[in-house]
């Protein structure tokens, strides 16, 4: 398996605070990659630095066999669509792609007439006047008729209404369906990237917390709900949480569990990122509590 | 990328060229007209000895108008480093679109090469336009123009000249380095326009004097240099001389120091100042005489006892050679910052 973004012990720090750390990632070529975790988990920075908006401060990361940003080459292979789609209020649509069509080697013009044409799009309209959900698909459709081998989004729903967020990435996966585009896509919302992505990252405090085909991870995960006592019988365990009666936790196991105490049911994937995502709060109460002692 | 400079760009460059047109339309409306009256007045003048009664008339009727122009070759570099400099990258940064533009093919050092070429080659050219078309239009103004006023005087010799396009380039880049160091807008501007400042000032007060080591020499004197002659007191105090920044021979000079050197060779009296000169009040040729008292035989006088200038100038032909100069220097800086720039954008700006 090949690699789009390969990450090795990477960390940026603005003055003297570190917003990623220690970032070791893998994300295999081939997939729509989800890539969530909680605010300030350096999902941004991590995006950053892949596109070459940011120099690393500490390790290496390589995109798609290159450094990020050094070259005008490297730069027409990646495409990054910012957070909040930023677009220039003053320009209107047309001259945006005019924009991309002088700025891009591999501009597709084709591409850009016709999904303009699809989003009903007035190319004489200026982007300062369009809606945040048409923003969103202008700055779209500029990373996509670029014809980038890997496109990077940051957050690009997070300020849209629920109707211009489905609009938004019912659009990305047509577009990566026919194409062979690789699709990084960053949210703090498991909901927005069950729709789009086959691929999760979950990222929490600059480490990969779980990464995995989105299919595998719910084929692999189980929540269980059975006695306390029966916990002991059970090997990778996810997170647990207890009442009086019983407990429930979370599962990871190849093989489907048989063990009678246990009740299985299927996990959705936002409970599964919430299990990984829970799991770190847990160590962390964990080590609060041992320096307490 | 020369499209979307231009498409960005071309507002202000608009706006810039409206200014220039209704500059450069009054100039060559009322240059020629200038010129003759000048030459006329001069012809009038020559035989008769009066031409500095003539040249204080010529400077006095359009003095506004020459304070205006100079005044506009001055403030327009201040205002491209304002309008132009400061907000070509802090405008990027704060609307986000820095994230979209320098995600196109094309790395931000060409993106920045490309601004700051074609932007800052905008600048020098209508800085050079301006500060070349006062020039000609004010040559008769400056030639008649008093002491405080001369081409060589700090604030006009900014304003004419080629000196103005060096100031336009280095202000511009200022604008876009402190753009990219402050990355807000409102504060790059004033930032930029104290330091633009700051270095105008230092200019002419501690550098441009020596540029070249300017001339110190003894004169005698005369109402070139020396004047405001009273008396201390009511009749018998002595008589008060003080020392003017004009050196005899050499019009246009810009003093830089004027002392009056009495017959021991001491220093009495600084430029501005005045000091007793032991000279009669009540008889003798510097006493009025019935009528207006005859200074000319006055300065004879002093002249005869051993009071002498000793003037520190730079004389008016170094005009042309100092302009070169001071423009290489502003180059100069203009490079350095312009280095600057592009290993910030490179390493720190993101």
């Amino acid at each position: 398996m090949t690699s789009v973004l390969q990450a090795q012990a990477l960390g940026k720090k603005y003055g003297k605070r570190w917003a990623l750390r220690d970032c070791t990632v893998d994300i295999p070529a081939g997939h729509v990659v989800g890539l969530v975790g909680p605010n300030g988990a350096g999902k941004t920075t991590l995006l950053k630095l892949a596109s070459g908006q940011l120099e690393p401060t500490a390790g290496d990361i390589n995109v798609l066999g290159g450094r990020p940003g050094s070259t005008p080459a490297q730069l027409a292979r990646v495409g990054f669509v910012a957070q909040d789609t930023p677009v220039y209020a003053g320009l209107t649509v047309a001259e945006h792609l005019r924009l991309g069509a002088r700025l891009n080697p591999r501009w597709d013009a084709a591409l850009a007439r016709e999904r303009i044409g699809q989003l009903d799009l007035d190319p004489s309209h200026r982007a300062g006047k369009l809606s945040g959900g048409e923003r969103a698909q202008l700055a779209l459709t500029l990373g996509l008729a670029k014809r980038p081998e890997l496109l990077i989004l940051d957050e690009p729903v997070a300020s849209l209404d629920p109707l211009a967020r489905r609009d938004f990435l019912q659009g990305l996966t047509e577009a990566t369906a026919g194409h062979k585009l690789n699709v990084v896509l960053s949210s703090h919302l498991v909901s927005d990237l069950e729709r789009v992505c086959d691929y999760l990252i979950v990222l929490v405090d600059s480490r990969v917390r779980m990464a995995g085909k989105v299919d595998q991870l719910l084929a692999t995960h189980h929540r269980l709900t059975g006695p306390r006592h029966a916990l002991d019988r059970l090997q990778h365990v996810i997170s647990a949480s207890h009442t009086d009666r019983q407990s429930a936790v979370v599962v990871r196991s190849d093989a489907p569990i048989h063990d009678p105490a246990w009740t299985v049911s299927r996990l959705s994937l936002e409970d599964l990122v919430l299990a990984y995502m829970d799991k770190h709060a847990a160590e962390n109460r964990r080590v609060a509590l041992e320096v307490q002692r | 990328m020369i499209w979307l400079t231009w498409r960005q760009f071309r507002g202000s460059a608009a706006l810039m060229a409206a200014v220039l047109v209704v500059l450069t339309a009054v100039l060559a409306l009322t240059g020629p007209d200038l010129a003759s009256r000048y030459a006329a007045g001069i012809a009038g003048c020559t035989p008769d000895d009066t031409c500095d009664r003539f040249f204080d008339g010529f400077f006095g009727e359009h003095q506004l108008l020459f304070v205006a122009v100079s005044f506009v070759v001055l403030a327009l570099p201040a205002l491209v480093g304002l309008f132009w400099g400061a907000p070509l990258i802090t405008r990027e940064l704060e609307a986000g679109t820095h994230l979209l533009v320098w995600n196109q093919s094309v790395t931000r050092g060409r993106w920045l090469a490309v601004k700051l070429g074609l932007v800052g080659l905008a600048a020098m050219a209508a800085a050079c336009l301006c500060g070349l078309a006062v020039t000609w239009w004010s040559d008769p103004l400056d030639k008649s123009a008093v002491l405080d006023l001369a081409l060589m005087a700090p604030l006009v010799f900014g304003a004419r000249g080629i000196v103005p396009m060096g100031y336009a380039a280095f202000a511009f880049v200022l604008g876009v380095t402190v753009g990219m160091l402050v990355r807000r807008t409102l504060p790059a501007m004033a930032l930029t326009l104290a330091a633009f400042v700051a270095v105008q000032l230092a200019m002419p007060l501690l550098v441009r004097p020596h540029l070249m080591p300017p001339v110190t020499s003894t004169f005698e004197l005369s109402h070139v240099n020396g004047g405001g002659f009273h008396v201390q007191g009511e009749g018998g105090g002595p008589v008060l001389i003080s020392m003017q920044p004009g050196v005899p021979g050499h019009a246009g000079a810009w003093v830089l120091a004027s002392d009056l050197l009495d017959p021991s060779g001491r220093t009495i009296a600084g430029m501005g100042e005045e000091a007793p000169i032991p000279v009669s009040a009540t008889s003798g040729p510097c006493a009025p005489q019935g009528g207006p008292p005859n200074l000319d035989a006055c300065w004879v006088e002093i002249n005869r006892l051993g009071y002498r200038q000793q003037a520190t100038y730079q004389p008016l032909e170094r005009f042309w050679p100092l302009q070169w100069i001071e423009t290489g220097i502003y180059a100069l800086l203009t490079l350095g910052l312009t280095w600057f720039s592009f290993w910030w954008i490179r390493r720190r700006l993101s």
